[in-house]
Formats: C-alpha cells, structure tokens, sequence
C-alpha cells in the first residue's frame, strides 16, 4: 500500500459516499440506498432478516440496479429497532418489520416515503433524522460518520471518508514526539474511567527504552448500562484498528492487542473482518506504507470478569493468569503486560485519535469545556423515553440530555436522579440538573464520567434499593484478592440489605459511612476503590429515604418488599382476581364487593397488585 | 487415548487435540485453549482439563483456578435450552428480577441449576449491552426484549421438546 493506492480506493468509493451524505447523486448509477442497522440491538429485533428480505423483494421487482441495500452500524437510537435509513432522502424507518417491507419497496421506488414508519415528534412526522430532537444537538466524533458506512464495505466506505490517511500521514511525515505532542495539545482524556491524559500517557511510555513495547485497547466494556464501545467496534472497526497503529507509532510498539469482551461476538467478528483486511491491504504487518514501521494486531476475548476492565488486571487476563489486579506502582507505562511498557486505551478514546490528527489539536480543543475537550458518548437508559447511544460535546448539561435528547420521563413519572459512571459512580439528584458534563464537576458531585452509562432512575425507583443493587455487583465481581474489597463490600451489602428489610438501626448508617471510607482508601484497584461510591452518593443525596426505611419502615417507592404493604381502596368492584392470586391467603371478600388485605398474613409479594385491572390495589 | 473417548464424539475429541498441538508448550495460551474447548464440547469436561494440562505443561490446579475465576468457564455441561437473563442496571430497575423469578417458578429452579429433564438452565448475567430492550434476556444467545412478566409463558411454550 501506498498513497497512491490509497487514493485510488478512496475514490473508488467516494461516489457512493457522497450519494449518502451529500445526497449527490450525480456519480452513482443507481437511485437509492437502504442502510439496516446491523447493531447487537436492532439485531435482537430480527434486522437481518429485514436486510435479507429487502434484497430478496428487490431481486424479484427486478430493482437491483435502482436500489442498494446494506447493513450500518448502530445509530444509537436503540429503543425504535429495527432502525433503517434511506438514503438521498436522509430519513429514517423505525420499528420496522418483516411485513413493511414490500410497502417500503414499491413506495421508494416512486421517490415517495412510508409516512408511518417514520420517528413523530409533538405530533410531526420527521422526515429528515437530522431534524430529530434526538440528533440535533448530538456532535459526532468518536461515532463520526459510522451512519453513512456500510458493513459490506467496511475497509473502502472507511478509505473513502479519510480513513488511513491519519496514519499515513503519521508515519511517512511525523515523528513520534509530534505524534504525541497533537494528542497532548487537543486535551484528549480517557474515555473510560479515570479519565488520564491520552497524550501523556503515550509519552510515559515512549520515553521508557525497551526492545518490546505494546498497545492496548480495552474493549472490556463491563460497567451495565454502557454499550458505545460495542456501537463503535460494531459500526467502524477501522477506526481503532488505525488509532491503535498510529499510538504504536508514537510509542515505538510493533504489537498490539484488542481485549474484548467474551459477551460481544458481533464486535469481535466485525473487529476480526477489519484486521484482515487491514492485513491484507498492508495497513497493518510488516513495513507499512513501505517505511520501515512494523505494527500487528491481535484480539483476545475475556471470559466474563468485571475486574478485567481494570488495565492491570486485563494485562493479567491476556498473559493466561487469573484476572487479578496488581499493585500500582509499576505502571503499565513502565512495566505492562509480559512485563514491558504498555499504553492501554479504552475504545472511545482511541475513536478520537485519527480525526484529531487529521483536523489538528485546534480543531479538538476548541470543542467542550475548561478541562473537559471533545466529545463524549452516552448510553442513556433507565427511565427515558429515548433510550440509546448518544455524542455530545463536553459541557452539555444534564438537563438538556435528558429532556431535550432523552425526551423526558415516560408515563409522566417524576425525575428523581440520574445514576452515572457505573458501579463506581454515583447518583446526581433533580437540584443537579443544570450542572455541565465534564470531568471535573462530576466528581465534584460525587459522581464520575467513568464510561459513560447515564441510567435514569423516576420516582418509582428506591434509592436504597439501587445502592444495593450496585453493590451486590461489586460483590459478586470483586475478585477477592484484597481484604477491603472482598469483605468490606459483602458488609456494606449486608448493611444495605438489612436497611431494605427494615432490620437495621441508626447506628448502622454510621458503620455503613465508615466502612464505605475504608473500602475507598484500602483496596487494591480501581474496583474497591471506587464501588462504595454508589453508597456515598445515595447517602449524600437521598439520605432522608435511608433514615425512612430504618425509623419508619417504609420504602416510599415501594421497591422494598419487605417494607411495603398493600390495601384495597374504594374502587374495588369485588372481581377477586387479586385473592385468586394471593398465595398466602391474605386476600378475601364477597364477590362484587370490596375485598380486603389481612395485613398480618399478607408478606407484600405485590401479586395482587400485579394482577388487579382497575387500579384498586396502592402501596403504603 | 482410552480418557478422551468419552470427552465427546470422535470429531469433537479430534478438534480438541488439533487446538492442543496448536498452542502445545505455551501456557501464554490456556485462555484460548479453555475458549476453545469450551465451544467444542459446550463446556470443559474434567478429563479434559488433565488432558490440557500436560500439553501446556502448566499445573491442573492452576487451570481450575482460572477456569473458576472466570464466569463464562463452566464444568457442568449446557441445558438444551440456556437462558441468561440480565441484571444489569438498566434491565434491573425495569423489572428484570420480576421476570426473573416469573421464570424461576414456572420452571421450578433455581439460579445455576439444570431442569430435572436437562431442558432448561437459567444464569443470570450482567448487562447484555442491549439496554436500549430493558428488561433483556438470551436464550441459546438469541435475544429477548422489553420483557414483561405476562409475556414469559407464551416466550417458553415456544420452545417444544
């Protein structure tokens, strides 16, 4: 490969492009493209079955010179799968299904749209997705252009929309102190927990003088809640395949690793295809660009353990050893994995790099806050109407996220918090709203970036409950090597567990505190130190719920089994359904009129509550 | 010879060793390796485990201490069906234990445990990364979405003997 060659691919393909973003069609000879969102989502709602049906009607009207179809990586807006998108027109279809395909076909094929699959917005049909309230104040970098690629071509589209020429500008102009100065100088950051300068990440290693240095990418995506790295891998694999060639340059590694997680095997192919053909075109190997820089790239697949997201423990994991974090320091910097000095990236942060080299440190930093630059992905889930992938500039406030993009609460619930960064973040309350998203006042909040998972949480939700929740994660997944986190987390969830069954006393709430600060100080890795902070926050925020639960148990949410009770109000029409369901007996009355609950045999499952049509069954 | 035998069918006992001289020597490899044989026979039977362990020349107790180390490893062989249902935060704050337990009594089970007729095992997992579908769940890696708990008779009545 050459820059020759490059080019000739790019223009190859760049016709195409063009017909897609720009809507020129001036150089295409076909009519129409059908993109099918190829994601893990809209493929658990059968989209490649659309893909192939689509093909299918279009072979039998004879249209195959008209319309294109193919698969795209994942939009982010997850909720209204399967998503399709159809190109000049810029629209998008959404919950598409099998049935709508033949409509979609015939309609396309005299320039018209199918006005019921498309998004609605205050009672408007939206016809071009970019006018979206959902897209409009999305900025695209880590995620950029991936709608516009299609899956069949992932190599040639990626070519076409400038892929490759980062890095070959990189290695045939620049040398490595001006690769690294670039990314110190945009003020990229970690997109994946700490949130550690990339810059001077690379730099801690490249000055290290070793014969065998080596990259990373941490695909290991655990915290639950967060899929960007998924969207990413799964929509434009390339992108870190070029950014991970272009940090071994700046580092002087010739090897390079992609760990990802065992539980994402549409990325891992996808990844794979890419590496191959990056292989094959001479993007990646031996004497790249014909200079004399060497870089391979290899994936190796976790096998379901949270801690592996921690770089110490990941390097274990690769190296064949039990997934167990080691002290710090040495840092990977200087003594990484087989030993020798290591940069491990999160695959967000690496989506950055080509683009930052292409459009210079100026163009990123200008771009987001004080010391928050770029962009950021968020996987906004929980109890929002628009739940899915979105990228927005640093300093978007939350408010805006969540009631501008997100759509606001459904079934008219009251916001109560939004849970962010994890198992290690913490919860940020309704008085937080207007706070701008950054690095810094996040953790100021008691909160953290971390990788990126917004989970919204209404009034129907139980503080304490969800702090439990989090900790029973951290439980499960501590790996046990150190004594602060195998023990202290399993106290803090029985603290935690006594409170949601009404068995715990005010002095427990200080325990809880203090053994939260000792777990925080004491472990060993990132895991202990960060997972009492989901405690931390509730407790700081919500502490009035916590003190209800144990002076007067009660869970106002009514999450708490063991706190709440149930009674029959007077809208009863004495069906029995409810003392049908019963399965203690709790529940009698006279047919057609109202039943009641025996609280003393009732153990507050919530069946009835389930079960009753008319609305006639209220916690207490 | 005579162990391997009763691992797997001949074509599965084949591919296992073909993977065992691939990485034969290099303990750098025992992930791939339990991976792998993991796919093959649809877990890691014990005897292969010794069997591994002499061609990575590396201790058996250490490979029972990575295979228990990591939750995806598993020693006791697959269910017909296998549903791994996700507790992660989004799916558990949409009602993902609610659908849970609606399975757990339907099926009479607990969590981990086969069904009496080796038709069902229900694992839980964190986070299947489809929040977008909370409350989710796979069964045989095929995905469920937006479940309710009305909907689990009707999702596990499909799935005939």
């Amino acid at each position: 490969m050459d820059f020759e060659k490059l080019q000739e691919i790019k223009q190859k393909y760049l016709a195409e492009i063009n017909f897609r973003k720009n809507a020129d069609g001036s150089q295409v000879d076909y009519k129409y493209d059908i993109m099918v969102c190829g994601g893990t989502g809209c493929r658990s709602c059968k989209s490649k079955s659309i893909e192939e049906k689509l093909i299918e009607v279009i072979k039998s009207k004879n249209l195959e010179r008209d319309i294109k179809v193919h698969g795209v990586g994942c939009f982010g807006l997850c909720v209204n799968g399967p998503v399709i998108l159809i190109y000049p027109q810029d629209a998008m279809y959404i919950k598409v299904s099998i049935d709508d395909v033949e409509e979609i076909i015939d309609k396309l094929i005299g320039g018209e749209l199918v006005e019921r699959l498309l998004p609605e917005e205050n009672g408007k049909k939206i016809t071009k997705k970019n006018e979206l309230q959902f897209c409009k104040k999305q900025k695209y970098i880590a995620r950029n252009n991936a709608e516009f690629m299609s899956l069949d071509n992932m190599l040639g589209d990626y070519i076409a929309l400038e892929g490759y020429s980062a890095l070959y500008k990189v290695i045939t102009t620049m040398k490595p102190e001006e690769v690294i100065k670039i990314i110190k100088d945009s003020g990229l950051r970690g997109r994946g927990g700490a949130g550690f300068s990339t810059g001077q990440k690379w730099e801690y290693t490249k000055v290290v003088d070793a014969p065998q240095k080596y990259v990373i990418c941490n695909a290991d995506e655990g915290d639950p809640g967060a899929f960007m790295d998924r969207s990413i891998i799964e929509g434009n694999p390339h992108a870190i395949v070029e950014a991970m060639a272009i940090a071994g340059y700046a580092i002087g590694a010739s090897k390079g690793f992609v760990y990802l997680r065992a539980e994402y095997p549409l990325a891992g192919e996808r990844l794979q295809k890419a590496i191959d053909e990056a292989n094959e075109k001479g993007l990646l190997g031996d004497n790249i660009f014909e200079t004399s820089f060497s870089f391979k790239l290899e994936i190796k697949y976790g096998a379901g353990a949270f801690v592996c997201g921690e770089e110490t423990a990941l390097m274990r994991s690769i190296e064949g050893n039990r997934g167990e974090p080691t002290l710090k320091p040495p840092y990977p910097a200087e003594k990484g994995l087989f030993g020798c000095p290591t940069v491990i990236n999160n695959v967000e942060t690496l989506a950055n790099v080509a683009q930052i080299i292409n459009n210079g440190a100026s163009w990123f930093n200008s771009i987001g806050t004080q010391d928050s630059k770029g962009t950021k992905v968020f996987a906004l889930t929980g109890k929002i109407k628009n739940s899915g992938l979105i990228e927005l500039p640093m300093g978007t406030t939350i408010r805006e996220i969540i009631y501008d993009i997100g759509g606001g609460i459904p079934n008219g619930k009251k916001f109560k918090a939004v849970q962010m960064g994890g198992p290690s973040g913490g919860c940020i309350p309704a008085e937080y709203l207007d706070t701008p998203i950054d690095y810094k006042s996040l953790s100021e909040l008691g909160s953290m970036m971390g990788s990126g998972g917004m989970i919204v949480v209404d009034e129907d939700s139980c503080m304490v409950d969800l702090a439990r929740f989090f900790l029973q994660f951290t439980v499960d997944e501590s790996c046990g090597k150190c004594t602060p986190c195998r023990i202290g987390n399993k106290r803090i969830l029985e603290i935690l567990t006594n409170i949601t069954e009404g068995r715990a006393t005010l002095e427990d709430l200080d325990k809880l505190e203090d053994l939260c600060h000792y777990v925080k100080e004491d472990s060993l890795c990132g895991l202990g130190q960060t997972s009492p902070n989901p405690v931390l926050s509730t407790l700081k925020y919500f502490r009035d719920e916590y003190i209800e639960h144990i002076v007067n148990h009660k869970c106002r949410a009514g999450v708490c089994k063991a706190l709440t009770s149930y009674v029959i109000m007077d809208k009863c029409i004495g069906c029995s359904a409810c003392s049908r369901v019963c399965p203690v007996g709790a529940i009698s009355g006279e047919l057609k009129k109202k039943f009641r609950i025996d609280k003393e045999k009732c153990v507050g499952c919530g069946r009835c509550y389930n079960t009753c049509r008319f609305g006639a069954i209220a916690k207490e | 010879m005579c162990q391997c035998e009763r691992l797997g069918t001949e074509e599965q006992v084949k591919e296992f060793y073909d993977v065992l001289s691939k990485y034969k020597g290099n303990k750098d490899n025992i992930m791939v390796v339990l991976q792998t044989t993991q796919n093959i026979f649809g877990y890691i039977p014990e005897k292969s485990v010794k069997i591994i362990a002499e061609n990575l020349e590396m201790p058996e107790s250490e490979i029972y201490g990575i295979i228990s180390f990591y939750s995806q490893f598993t020693l006791t062989p697959k269910a017909k069906y296998n549903i791994d249902i996700c507790l992660g935060t989004a799916c558990f704050v949409l009602g993902a234990q609610d659908v849970l337990n609606k399975i757990l009594s339907k099926l009479n089970v607990r969590v981990g445990e086969m069904t009496q007729d080796g038709k069902w095992i229900v694992t839980s997992c964190r986070c299947l990364g489809c929040c977008g579908l909370a409350p989710a769940m796979t069964i045989n890696g095929e995905v469920y979405g937006k479940l309710k708990v009305e909907d689990i008779d009707r999702i596990l009545d499909n799935f005939a003997d």
